[in-house]
Formats: C-alpha cells, sequence, structure tokens
C-alpha cells in the first residue's frame, strides 16, 4: 500500500506527531501524578497518619 | 442611594488624592502611545493607519494597571470586609467603586485622547468618533477588568494574573472599538454597527461585572 | 417489621453515591480499565479508517489532519462546558465532587485546545501558504486557549484549594457567558478583515467516506478525554486526602511539642 502525499506528507505526519506526543504527554502526566499520590499516601499511612473518616470507621466497629 | 454616592465619592477622593492613580494611567498611556513610533518609525502614513489601534491598546493596557488598585488597598486595611458585611449589596458596593474608577482613571485616558491622537497623525474629523468610542469603550474595560480584579484579590496574587484573565475577555470590546474608530476615519464599514454593538457589550458589563465581581469576592473571602 | 425498614432496595450505584470521594474513586477504578480499552479500539479502528479514507478534491490528502484538528476542536469547547457545569455545581449546588471535577477538567481541555491551534497551523500552511492564519475558528480557539490558562493559573497558583477553585469556577462562568460573544465579535472582526479569501478547514459538504472516519475518530477523542478526565479526577482527590493528612500530620505535631 504506497501512500504518495507529495509534499504534503511532511504536515501530515507533523500533525500527527504533534498530537501524539500532546496526547503522550497528557497520559504520562496523570499516570505519574497518580503513581505519586499513591506512594506519599501509602508513606504517610506508614508513619500512621490518618484521617479522620478512616479513625472513625475504626472507632465505630 | 446617599450611600451608594457617598462611596462614590469617597473612592474618587482617594484615587485622586493617594499616589496620583489617575494622573499615573495617563502618563502610562502616553508613554506607551510614545514608543510605538519608535518601534514601528516615524512614517506619518503608516502611523496614522494604525493610530486608533495604538490608542485602544494604550487605554487597554493602562486600565488594567489601574485595576489593581480596586479591591487591593481597601483589602489590606480591612475596609473591604467592612464594606462586605454592610447594609449596601455588594453588587452596588462593585458597582460605586468601578464608575469611580473609572471618573478617575478611564476618563483621564479619553480626555488626553486628542493629544495623543494627534502625534499620531489622526485626521481631525476623526477625533470625535474615536474619543466617542472610547469614551463608550472603557467603562466596559473597567467593569470587565472589575471581575479579574475580584478574583485576583482573593488569591493575593496581584497584577500579571489579573491581566491573564482579563484580557482575552476584552477583546470583543477592542474589537468593535478599533473598529468603530476606524470605520469614522478610513471606513468603506459605517460607523453605527460596530459602534451599537460597542454600546451594547458596555452596557452588558455593567450588568455582568459587578454581578461576578460581587460573587468572587463573597466566594473568595469567605 | 420495624418501622423506617427499607422495603426498596436502594440502586447499587446511586447518582448520590457518587458525591462521596471514596465511592467515586472505587467506580474510577473499576471502570478506568474498560474505558482504556475501548479509548484503544476506537482510535484503532479510526486511524485505518482515516488514513485509507479518499482524499478531499480540494484539498488533497491533507484533509487528513482535519481527523485530529476538528475533534480537538469539539473537545476543546466541550470541556469548557463541562468545567462550566462543574462550577454551577461548585458555587450553586456545593457538590463535593463539583470542583474536583472543574479541576482536572481544564488541563486537559487545553492540550485538546492546543492540538487543534497546532493542526489548524500546520493544516494552514500547505493548502494556504502561512503557517498562521487569522481566520474566525483558529483565532477564537486561541482566545479558548489563553481562558484556559487563565483558569489554570487559578487553580494551581491559589494557596488555598477551596478558594482557588471557588474563583476558577466563576471564570469558567464568567468566559462560557463570554465564549459566544467573542466567537461572534471574532467572526465579525475576520469577515471585516479578510475581505474574499475564506479558510475553512471544515472544507465543503463533507462526503460520507471522509465523514464517517471523522465521527469514528471524534467518538474515540471523546472516549479519551473521558478517560483521562476520570482519572485526573482520581488524581485530585488522592492529592488532596495527602494534603489533609500532611495537615493533621502538622497539626499533630504542634500539639505534641507545644
Amino acid at each position: 500500500m504506497t501512500m504518495s502525499f507529495g509534499q504534503e506528507a511532511d504536515f501530515i505526519v507533523a500533525s500527527y506527531a504533534v498530537t501524539a506526543f500532546i496526547v503522550a504527554a497528557l497520559i504520562a502526566w496523570i499516570v505519574l501524578d497518580y503513581s505519586a499520590q499513591r506512594r506519599i499516601l501509602g508513606d504517610l499511612e506508614e508513619r500512621g497518619v490518618t484521617r479522620r473518616s478512616q479513625r472513625a470507621g475504626k472507632e465505630g466497629r | 442611594m446617599s450611600a451608594f454616592v457617598s462611596l462614590l465619592k469617597r473612592d474618587m477622593r482617594l484615587a485622586v488624592r493617594v499616589g496620583g492613580g489617575a494622573l499615573m494611567g495617563a502618563f502610562f498611556f502616553l508613554i506607551v502611545v510614545v514608543m510605538v513610533p519608535f518601534a514601528m518609525g516615524p512614517d506619518l502614513n503608516l502611523l496614522s493607519r494604525i493610530g486608533p489601534a495604538i490608542l485602544w491598546i494604550g487605554a487597554l493596557l493602562a486600565s488594567l494597571l489601574a485595576l489593581d488598585r480596586l479591591f487591593a488597598t481597601d483589602h489590606e486595611d480591612g475596609s473591604l470586609d467592612l464594606l462586605m458585611m454592610g447594609g449596601m449589596p455588594l453588587e452596588l458596593v462593585v458597582a460605586a467603586k468601578a464608575i469611580a474608577h473609572w471618573l478617575s482613571t478611564g476618563l483621564p485616558l479619553v480626555l488626553i485622547t486628542p493629544l495623543l491622537a494627534l502625534m499620531l497623525n489622526v485626521e481631525l474629523r476623526a477625533m470625535g468618533p474615536l474619543m466617542l468610542t472610547l469614551t463608550v469603550g472603557t467603562p466596559a474595560l473597567t467593569f470587565i477588568g472589575l471581575v479579574g480584579a475580584a478574583l485576583s484579590v482573593a488569591l493575593r496574587r496581584g497584577g500579571l494574573l489579573l491581566a491573564v484573565l482579563v484580557l482575552p475577555l476584552t477583546v470583543p470590546v477592542l474589537i468593535f472599538g478599533v473598529a468603530a474608530a476606524n470605520a469614522a476615519i478610513v471606513g468603506p464599514t459605517p460607523f453605527g454597527p460596530p459602534f451599537t454593538i460597542l454600546c451594547g457589550l458596555s452596557l452588558m458589563s455593567l450588568v455582568v461585572g459587578p454581578v461576578a465581581a460581587a460573587a468572587a469576592l463573597r466566594h473568595g473571602l469567605e | 417489621m420495624p418501622p423506617g425498614t427499607r422495603l426498596i432496595k436502594k440502586p447499587p450505584m446511586a447518582i448520590i453515591d457518587l458525591a462521596n470521594p471514596t465511592r467515586f474513586l472505587a467506580l474510577v477504578n473499576r471502570v478506568l480499565p474498560w474505558l482504556v480499552a475501548a479509548t484503544v479500539l476506537l482510535f484503532a479502528i479510526g486511524l485505518v479508517r482515516a488514513v485509507h479514507a479518499p482524499d478531499d478534491y480540494q484539498q488533497g490528502a491533507t484533509v487528513k489532519i482535519m481527523y485530529l484538528h476538528v475533534p480537538a476542536a469539539w473537545l476543546g469547547m466541550m470541556a469548557w462546558g463541562i468545567m462550566s457545569v462543574a462550577a454551577f455545581g461548585t458555587l450553586v449546588w456545593r457538590h463535593p465532587l463539583a470542583d474536583v471535577a472543574g479541576k482536572a477538567a481544564a488541563p486537559i481541555g487545553a492540550a485538546f485546545t492546543l492540538i487543534c491551534l497546532v493542526t489548524g497551523s500546520l493544516w494552514g500552511r500547505p493548502t494556504w501558504g502561512t503557517y498562521w492564519v487569522w481566520d474566525a475558528r483558529l483565532t477564537s480557539m486561541l482566545v479558548l486557549f489563553l481562558l484556559y490558562l487563565g483558569v489554570m493559573a487559578l487553580y494551581w497558583t491559589a494557596e488555598d484549594p477551596g478558594r482557588g477553585s471557588r474563583a476558577a469556577a466563576i471564570l469558567s462562568l464568567v468566559g462560557a457567558v463570554n465564549l459566544p460573544i467573542i466567537k461572534f465579535s471574532v467572526d465579525w472582526w475576520n469577515t471585516l478583515h479578510q475581505g474574499s479569501s475564506i479558510f475553512r478547514p471544515g472544507g465543503s459538504a463533507i462526503a460520507p467516506s471522509i465523514l464517517i472516519p471523522l465521527l469514528i475518530m471524534a467518538v474515540a477523542f471523546t472516549l479519551l478525554f473521558v478517560t483521562l478526565h476520570l482519572a485526573a479526577m482520581r488524581n485530585e482527590i488522592l492529592r488532596r486526602r495527602v494534603r489533609t493528612m500532611r495537615l493533621m500530620q502538622a497539626q499533630e505535631l504542634a500539639e505534641a511539642h507545644p
């Protein structure tokens, strides 16, 4: 399957590349942010800091 | 009604007195407009073609600078809290401050426009329409800027945030203000339609501005 | 039976449950893998269809950029709509997750608006000769992008997230009211200054062989948005938990060592 777009090919490819890059950056930010927050929460919970609702849950049992 | 008027007078007295905020705006306007020929060259034909645009942008930037003062000083010394707790509806408080702000800052801009227009080689017959568009349009700039000022006073981030928030919202005013001014000078297009739309935008901002600004103050400072 | 016993079972996931951040997180964790799969699938189908779609008789193969540009534009606008609804939720109904939804939507909407601007520019170059054209649609998108930056500034620079959210909510609503006006004024300005040359990324009437891939890509992009938005909302909820816990930790330390 040959697709010859000629000169226009550069712009088409560039468009798809830039879109892919921006989407990838967005995904990367969200994924990295998620693991960072999870890690920090894990740290804090290990150190014994709990949220009020968690405490209430434990006491309520 | 008298509370409204006294707040208005108070704000005007403060603006005219403290730090010359009124004159400072006009000076900044002057300087910005003078800078443009330095950047573009003294070609009078070119300058006269873009004259109205330069004047409008100068007015926009000068208004923006002065807006910072609108709530900040009152917020710092606590009088903003007093005004919010007082009997007058916050929307009217904000409107009174905005009117005072325009009278002390916007109006001087309009008044020195003929001088600046001369420097930009704007034709004499265009002065009238030009000043008219600025007279109608600068209140819109003040009242739209009101929202940005209210949002940024609550966040204590100051001037640049205010500009970032406000400038996109002023695009319609700028478009129709310059279009009306140009129509009077070059004009294949008649002056009427863009000027009417400009009036409409100003009237709308007289309502939307105080409402949104009051909401911003209430939510931001609660 | 004791009075007050519920005879009717509550539906498993009532809307009201979505107000609870913990339940919301559980829902997102369940739904997200499916959304990711659906998004990937739709993009695969859409891209294949886009590649095989015929060229536009006027613009040649560059019309293929439209499959990115148009959905990005729709999503850029839709995200602001979501932010406006979220703003209502924050200011009027006081829904607990409303400001989370608004804050999460802003960067995603801004990213899609940016995609729209860049692809529009790259589309303009071979078609009309310049990288940037001040045509009505691109210019409106540019102003929208600036408004996004403003909202994001409010969300992310506020010291107190609650205040920042409320300020951003107000700006979202003011922006929503202004967007039709801005669009109208930019259209007007453009016809005034453009004269006869018309830059129409949408092109003339769209043939079905081009329209269907476009719709598929639009659905794919929408699924992408929903996936990213839910994931971002999850992150924001976790971020706020971290903040709360850190504040409590600081308070405990302060109490322990007076």
